[in-house]
């Protein structure tokens, strides 16, 4: 049985005081249910989850106590991507019929701020200030650059693209042009990454109804196919976010292997997606994932962006909505934002922000902490 | 005399006049890891044992980092009076790939496969004077 998504919600993305992360998805999933013309009583099943913003089967005292079994997901970056494939899987097995999936988050302002403890680490990591994921953005890509050529002009433009789209989105957090000069003159984070290279944590909060793909036309007469859901944990020697220390020898990373086998799932290949999001915790995430993600070759990069071609009118259009550096990042809503935005493609209801020549496969990537990876393949 | 206290016990060896860091290596697949793991992060074996981890090794990737880290970072510095600190990651040849601290914190003073050697550095000073020391590595001269 394959699975269609035939409802989308989201609320916008940013800063929403006087809102609960909680509210902000259940604000999302209203959105969602009334996109497909359901009611919350017909959801058959939920999955969801939050980082830091509760528990998201406390969405039930908001919508609506129908009794559906509603469970909680929580597997850092790649919570709305898990989300996703508990309910593919759901529906794949013949068990429902239609159900949702919500992620939202709200997170305090600054640099996320990991405990050593939870990790299975030593409190001297944290302590001696080795706790931070901005520090392995930044040797990830420091390396790098030094093996494959790209420039701090790249990693400049590939901000200041996701500012220009995040123009165009209204959900998105930050909504104004930054030129490339500015972004790379901004404070250094952690050499070579500046201020407005990263992403910063946020809130937000993004749903979708899926049903038994036999069934989607009664929901919405623009039904988007979910072609493959996979998730992958890291395998020794590939390098990770808070890794007191790493193999000599260096192996592919889950992002490599979940996007592996999506394509494989899918039958389709790279060379096929029309329009992609990937993770961009910060430009170099973006740049990097562009490989691992089987869409260019390591290096490739390098021309790749400085022609433009990641832009909306280009060749391999990525993070079309701004990404999380425009959106910002609210770790359980970021992999249901990306599923949105590409829907929202598909259909051809992205506005200023539409890829041109109605594209029809859509490609969606998370990544974090501590190593893990989720990819969605979407066909029109 | 103040005390000079290792931030963790067992991560390397201390009081020494010639420290090394204490790291783990699986009898069977032959990885080794640090800090010192009870089972193998490659294989699972819990056959391991402990040893002691080459001092010397080049430099895999680094970044420098800018602004003072939140809590749990406990350096008894304030956001006035912090310094900005390289951190990077070492390849111990034979060994594994350590993250430290680096004693140089410019751009200008770091490349990718400079030599690298093991250095024991004050991290913060406590009530009674006690020294809290942490390892890090600082480029060969």
């Amino acid at each position: 049985m394959d699975v269609a998504i035939v409802g989308i919600g989201i609320h916008p993305f940013g800063r929403t005081p006087g809102r609960s992360g909680l509210q902000q998805g259940a604000f999302a999933a209203r959105q969602a249910l009334s996109d497909a013309g359901v009611e919350w009583r017909d959801m058959q099943f939920g999955f969801g989850g939050s980082a830091s913003a509760g528990s998201a089967d406390a969405l039930v005292n908001e919508l609506g106590l129908t009794g559906l079994p509603f469970i909680n997901v929580a597997n850092g970056c790649a919570t709305g991507g898990s989300a996703m494939i508990s309910a593919y899987n759901a529906i794949k097995s013949g068990q429902y019929d239609i159900g949702i999936v919500v992620g939202f988050d709200k997170h305090d302002r600054g640099a996320f701020n990991a405990d050593p403890r939870q990790m299975g680490i030593g409190e001297w990591y944290g302590e001696s200030g080795l706790m931070l994921t901005t520090q392995f953005f930044a040797m990830k890509i420091q390396r790098y650059m030094d093996t494959h050529n790209i420039s701090a002009s790249t990693l400049a433009k590939v901000a200041s693209k996701a500012f220009s789209n995040g123009a165009k989105n209204p959900n998105a957090w930050r909504r104004e042009e930054i030129a490339e000069e500015e972004i790379a003159s901004s404070t250094m984070i952690s050499h070579p990454l500046t201020k407005f290279m990263f992403c910063a944590p946020g809130e937000g909060g993004a749903a979708m109804v899926l049903c038994r793909a036999d069934h989607a036309h009664r929901y919405s007469d623009k039904p988007i196919y979910l072609k493959a859901a996979t998730m992958r944990s890291r395998r020794y020697g590939s390098f990770e976010v808070f890794s007191p220390s790493q193999a000599l020898q260096q192996v592919d990373g889950p992002t490599v292997d979940a996007s592996r086998a999506a394509f494989e799932l899918a039958g389709v290949g790279p060379e096929d997606i029309d329009v992609l999001q990937l993770q961009d915790t910060e430009s170099g995430a973006e740049i990097m994932h562009m490989a691992e993600n089987g869409f260019c070759e390591h290096g490739e990069q390098e021309a790749l962006i400085q022609a433009g071609e990641t832009r909306i009118g280009g060749r391999l259009p990525v993070n079309t909505d701004g990404g999380c550096i425009a959106s910002g990042e609210p770790i359980g809503a970021t992999g249901l934002r990306q599923i949105y935005e590409t829907c929202l493609q598909l259909r051809g209801d992205a506005g200023p922000r539409q890829v041109p020549n109605t594209p029809k496969l859509g490609y969606t990537h998370v990544y974090g902490a501590p190593g893990v990876s989720a990819v969605t393949i979407l066909q029109r | 005399m103040t005390n000079r206290t290792a931030i963790a016990e067992g991560l390397f060896t201390w009081p020494s006049d010639k420290p090394a860091l204490l790291g783990s290596r699986c009898r069977e697949c032959n990885i080794a890891e640090f800090p010192v793991k009870s089972s193998c992060p490659a294989c699972g074996s819990q056959d391991v044992g402990v040893e002691q981890l080459p001092r010397r090794g080049k430099l895999w990737s680094w970044t420098i980092q800018g602004f003072m880290p939140k809590s749990p970072y406990n350096s008894g510095e304030t956001p006035e009076t912090f310094t900005p600190y390289g951190v990077g990651y070492v390849e111990l040849p034979g060994a594994v790939c350590v993250e430290a601290r680096l004693i140089e914190n410019t751009p200008e003073q770091l490349s990718i496969g400079m030599e690298m050697e093991l250095v024991i550095e004050t991290l913060r000073y406590e009530q009674q004077g006690n020294e809290v020391v942490t390892f890090a590595f600082k480029a060969v001269e």
